[in-house]
């Protein structure tokens, strides 16, 4: 197991050097001077020279991505153009507001995903079976932004029941797990939470499905087992793929709530990106690529040896 | 990967009776295909509204283009506006059906050319293994490991808007994807006993890819390719929605969502209606998908 772990380790490490090295370029294929955004338009050449000397910018690609790796693998992610303030303190500050949205979203998408599958997968071909099937479908279909707004409209402009943006009293740096926030939580939970619901869904009820007619669980039934307790074994059998399902999916609702988080005005780290894009502030925008870059590899790996920790199948060696 | 059977290589009109006029595997799948509802259903949705946007400028509707300001928000059902107007006072009916030009183009061109650069990544890898094959799927797995709506958001931020730069960015995300789909059913065609007779009979490589491979592994990274095209469109819309796609004041729906967003507490359901035509298109080439595969799948 050990073995394992190490060798998933080591064979990360060429991805995430390839990840930073993606992060980096994307920038330089930006079109336009990176520093427009914080150089007044009237700036002499010298201020302009000066300031790129003071970013980096004047030296060959080669050795800036060098240095900016170096650093980056230091904790420094440079300081963002607009604000000056660290990239790093940043990020992490936002991802802190995005894995409380994550977290939320999937307990209910993964709970309901669950159970849809579940039952779908059990009562096979039923009206059970297509109720389940096509709430799925809807769910992995609906344009999740979209479906935000029209969440607003029903239950913020037209009924009033629950604030339609931001995170509360306090703003981005002030979560807690009260009701005065949560009201804030629950339309975008609700909204992220419907795509992994979906997956999940499908998923589980195709396992459900492959399991039951497997030769095993005649066995199992011939043998007088309750039908609970065939369905903890088609459960156990389930488990691996599922969970690889889920930590996948996680892994999208953190690195893929930029729509959501800007319905919302969520003050996550997709707002971060958004007004990083919008300001065209650079470090900003490479840093917070890279960390949600980074937290989705490490959530693959974590996984990865998660699976092969409760699915005696998979090979360790 | 067992959920894209190989069904090409199953040759179920050899089996049929000689009696009866023999069938081919695509005559049976198409027929197949008719005979579900579903499907067909919403193969005619698609149909309709892609009519539409080919056809609007002959279909006597308001100038998609022309506002004005003492129209503005109307309600659903106003008589001469049966949608409503934007909040420019445009009609909404004309813009939707407008709209769907650039929005089904930004949203179906990307899996298109996905579709024929990941099909020849992934035969290449899969045909020649080797070195090859590393190079390509490890290039590969470096997508991977951003979430496609992260990596379509990062090209496109980086490239600026703009309609192109979109259909850059996700054909950039979708190319991985369909190569690992192309790469595996292409390592499992490889080493059939059809291929090894063709090569032993003395075809190039070139030859053996294009007549005894191509047509086997085409099929199932087709069904694979039309599920995508689902995730296109809201991407693609998202895009637009978020600033980074089309411009305005051109008719598309992401970016008809984002302006009518802050017309909500005026009018909210007008607001919401770009949405309606993404969902549908989306969860009709969803279903669309589903049904091909299952038609496919000739052992059921």
């Amino acid at each position: 197991m050990l073995l394992y772990v190490t060798r998933r380790i080591v064979y990360v490490i060429p991805i995430v050097i390839c990840v930073a090295l993606v992060c980096f370029l994307l920038v330089h294929i930006t079109p336009g001077d990176p520093l427009v955004a914080v150089l007044p338009a009237d700036a002499s050449q010298e201020l302009a020279n000066q300031l790129r000397a003071a970013y980096g910018f004047d030296r060959p690609l080669p050795v800036q991505f060098g240095l900016w790796l170096w650093r980056a693998v230091n904790g420094d992610l440079g300081n963002s153009i607009a604000t000056g303030r660290p990239v790093l303190a940043e990020v992490i500050r936002a991802v802190g507001n995005t894995v409380t949205l994550a977290i939320a979203a999937a307990a209910i998408g993964f709970s309901l995903g669950l159970l849809f599958g579940l039952i779908a997968g059990y009562f096979r071909d039923t009206w059970v079976d297509k109720l389940a099937t096509g709430f799925a479908i809807a769910g992995v279909s609906v344009p999740h932004y979209w479906l935000g707004m029209v969440l607003v409209i029903i239950f913020s402009v037209e009924l009033n029941w629950l604030p339609a943006v931001g995170a509360g009293p306090g703003g981005s740096g002030a979560w807690s797990w009260d009701w005065e926030h949560f009201r804030y939580l629950i339309l975008p939970a609700i909204t992220t939470s419907v795509i992994p619901m979906g997956i999940v869904t499908r998923t589980v009820r195709a396992l459900t499905g492959d399991i039951l007619s497997q030769d095993f669980v005649e066995a199992l039934r011939a043998k007088g087992l309750r039908e609970l307790d065939v369905f903890k074994h088609v459960i156990k059998n389930a488990a691996p793929t599922a969970l690889a399902v889920m930590g996948l999916q996680l892994g999208y609702m953190l690195g893929g709530s930029i729509l959501i988080e800007t319905v919302f005005s969520w003050p996550g780290s997709g707002l971060l990106l958004n007004s990083a894009i919008f300001q065209r502030d650079l470090p900003l925008l490479q840093g917070t690529i890279l960390v949600l870059a980074l937290f989705f590899v490490i959530l693959n790996l974590l996984v990865d040896i998660a699976q092969a920790a409760i699915d005696p199948r998979i090979k360790r060696g | 990967m067992s959920e894209f059977p190989l069904p090409a290589i199953s040759e179920p009109a050899l089996q049929a009776a000689p009696a009866t006029k023999a069938r081919g595997y695509w005559a049976t799948v198409g027929r197949r295909l008719l005979r579900d509802k579903v499907s067909m259903a919403c193969a005619l949705i698609l149909i309709a509204i892609f009519l539409s946007a080919l056809v609007a400028p002959w279909l006597h509707l308001a100038d998609p283009y022309q506002g004005s300001m003492i129209r503005r928000l109307r309600h659903i059902g106003t008589i001469g506006y049966p949608l409503g107007t934007d909040e420019l006072g445009r009609d909404m009916l004309a813009r939707l059906i407008y709209g769907g030009r650039l929005s089904l183009i930004v949203g179906i061109s990307p899996v298109i050319l996905a579709f024929c650069i990941g099909t020849m990544l992934g035969l290449v890898a899969g045909y020649a293994g080797g070195k090859v094959n590393t190079v390509i799927m490890r290039a590969v797995d470096v997508f991977y490991a951003f979430p496609s709506v992260l990596l379509a958001i990062a090209i496109s931020g980086a490239l600026g808007a703009g309609i192109v730069n979109s259909i850059v960015s996700l054909t950039v995300v979708f190319v991985p994807q369909i190569t690992r789909v192309a790469e595996s059913v292409t390592t499992g065609v490889r080493n059939m006993d059809f291929v090894e007779a063709a090569r032993a009979s003395g075809a190039g490589p070139f030859t053996i890819m294009r007549v005894h491979i191509l047509g086997n592994v085409l099929g199932p990274i087709f069904v694979y390719a039309t599920g995508l095209i689902s995730v296109s469109m809201i991407l693609a819309a998202g895009l637009s929605f978020l600033g980074l796609g089309t411009k305005p004041p051109e008719p598309e729906w992401g970016l008809m969502l984002n302006t009518l967003r802050t017309a909500i507490y005026v009018n909210p359901w007008v607001a919401a209606l770009p949405g309606v035509m993404i969902f549908a298109v989306s969860i009709c080439f969803n279903l669309l998908s589903d049904g091909m595969r299952s038609a496919m799948d000739i052992r059921n």
